[in-house]
């Protein structure tokens, strides 16, 4: 079986136990949506009272906020297994099973548990995506279209490798550490915000060491048609998401080291 | 009768000191919860600052000093927020251990309501500890006196945060029971876990301070239950609720602790009678 089909299983799979719960699923289904939205609801609420924000409006906020949201909700379906490696496969020994099957490690993690749950958070970011156009009047030609795809991919790639990261902690901690929520949690939280509002050291921690705003800040000042506060050159703005890709390979390679330096604590 | 009312209450206190020796073992978990909040804290002030400095009239009541010291202040105490059952209930769900509640010689509520309020001090009172340290002490000492937890109004709004932050935890404590009962009933956490996350936020004043939602919802979010967690409390220590409205919202912390507690109380006889219990 090849690996697509093989996670079309696990996600079918996963989606069928999801459902044998259905009062639960119904609670929690509407729960991510509003869960997620609660953010959108202090955004508003902040700009009800205040007008605008250092010269950006909500419309704009509510682009970066639902562009970072939608790559998130991707990233954190498809990273579930790296999210609890630690305290589900490391310390109960079920690593050494996914060892041993003859698949790709990656698929098989990626294939657990993915949660229904996420769909909301989705739903939630094109909602943020839908107030910015109707606030903007924001037209999506072709080339918008293409740069908010290859915005969110970047995103992907950057969550995926910050989740990835976790688990690889994981290796020598044996426990989920709860830090990387920094990342990945605090990082849409801190996405949510044009960079050219925070203090100059918290934005060089968001471009030069987790590249948080490669793959939300610039590309969308670019995507708003406006020119960076910050300064960078124009040119550069749509080449940003690049970064997350960069960033995932180097996850990937600490992750193999960390994959090598498995041992198993047992049973 | 006065020895017997410590015998009565003695199996509750040797509950909640258990569970609350237990939880400050988890000192990783405090200071990887201490590092998050910073985050948070840190991110939230720098918004808060920004969103100040373009439009200093409209902020209302609450000024950017007491702002950042909210912030602060929530963050220390964000385990008060009641978005999660005790994980403890939910794994007896699971296991198939909650039927022990029915033939323990206690008040199944009683004795799980002392559990959930240690449950919840003893995580608060490490990381309010080391977000005292950082941000009430280190940051003035660093000069960045500007962006510090500062401290209470007066000397009358410092005695009376100290109810008021117990009632606070009394109050979260009758929360989190209610939910607790529902896991019990519904034999799962993930639902209502993921259900009263959102209200707890936003209704205690953790996302953004009650105060800077519109005017016209002001009195409607003083008076629901949620308030007494942060929002209340925190007034008190700024000073907003002194006198007579300092006793009304004291008032409404203990009368919404009564109500919810009540509730969860007959809710849980309700569940206990036609118990489900799964696992083997």
């Amino acid at each position: 079986m090849g690996p697509i089909r093989l996670l079309g299983r696990y996600f079918r799979a996963s989606v069928h136990a999801q459902a044998q719960y259905p009062g639960s699923l119904a609670m929690l289904s509407l729960g991510a949506f509003v869960a997620n939205f609660v953010d959108v609801i202090a955004i508003a609420a902040l700009f009800a009272r205040f007008g605008q924000v250092k010269g950006w409006t909500f419309g704009e906020v509510a682009m970066f906020y639902g562009v970072v949201s939608v790559a998130f909700a991707f990233a954190d379906f498809l990273s579930r297994g790296f999210d609890v490696l630690g305290t589900e496969f490391i310390r109960t020994g079920a690593f050494d099973r996914l060892l041993l099957r003859p698949r790709s490690l990656t698929v098989q993690l990626v294939g657990h548990d993915p949660r229904l749950s996420r769909v909301g958070r989705l739903a939630q970011g094109l909602a943020a995506l839908a107030l910015a156009t109707v606030a903007l009047k924001f037209r999506w030609d072709a080339s918008a279209v293409a740069l908010a795809a290859w915005t969110v991919l970047g995103g992907v790639a950057l969550f995926s490798g910050i989740f990835m990261l976790q688990a690889t902690l994981a290796f020598w901690t044996v426990e989920s550490l709860e830090v990387a929520n920094l990342l990945t949690y605090g990082g849409v939280q801190a996405a949510q915000f044009p960079l050219s509002l925070y203090a100059e050291w918290f934005r060089g921690v968001l471009i030069f060491i987790v590249p948080l705003g490669c793959v939300a800040y610039f590309p969308v000042v670019g995507l708003l048609g406006r020119h960076d506060p910050l300064g960078a050159p124009d040119w550069f703005l749509p080449l940003a998401p690049a970064a997350g890709f960069a960033f995932l390979a180097a996850a990937l390679a600490v992750w193999r080291v960390g994959v090598r330096h498995y041992t198993s604590t047992g049973s | 009768m006065a020895a017997a009312a410590p015998a009565l209450l003695r199996p509750y206190l040797a509950v909640f000191a258990g569970r609350f020796l237990q939880m400050l073992q988890y000192r990783a978990a405090a200071i990887a919860g201490f590092a998050t909040q910073c985050w948070w804290g840190a991110t939230k002030i720098m918004i808060y600052a920004a969103f100040y400095a373009t439009a200093p009239q409209a902020a209302g009541a609450l000024s950017l000093p007491q702002v950042i010291t909210y912030t602060w202040l929530a963050q220390a105490l964000l385990v008060l927020a009641p978005w999660n059952g005790d994980p403890d209930v939910a794994l007896a769900v699971r296991t198939g251990a909650v039927s022990f509640d029915r033939v323990r010689p206690v008040d199944a509520y009683a004795w799980r309501y002392a559990a959930a309020a240690a449950w919840i001090t003893a995580r608060a009172v490490p990381r309010a500890a080391l977000m005292f340290a950082l941000a009430g002490v280190a940051l003035p000492l660093l000069g960045l006196g500007a962006w510090s937890w500062q401290a209470p109004a007066d000397l009358s709004a410092a005695a009376l945060f100290v109810p008021s932050l117990a009632l606070a935890v009394a109050l979260s404590s009758a929360f989190v029971m209610l939910i607790n009962v529902c896991v019990v009933a519904t034999l799962t956490d993930r639902g209502i876990n993921t259900l009263m996350m959102p209200l707890a936020i936003i209704f205690t004043g953790n996302l953004l301070p009650l105060q800077l939602f519109p005017d016209w919802a002001r009195t409607a979010l003083f008076l629901q239950p949620f308030a007494g967690v942060f929002d209340i409390p925190f007034r008190i220590y700024f000073g907003q609720l002194a006198g007579a409205s300092a006793a009304l919202g004291l008032a409404l912390q203990l009368g919404w602790t009564a109500v919810l507690a009540a509730a969860g109380w007959l809710w849980l006889q309700r569940v206990m009678r036609r118990l489900q219990v799964q696992g083997g």
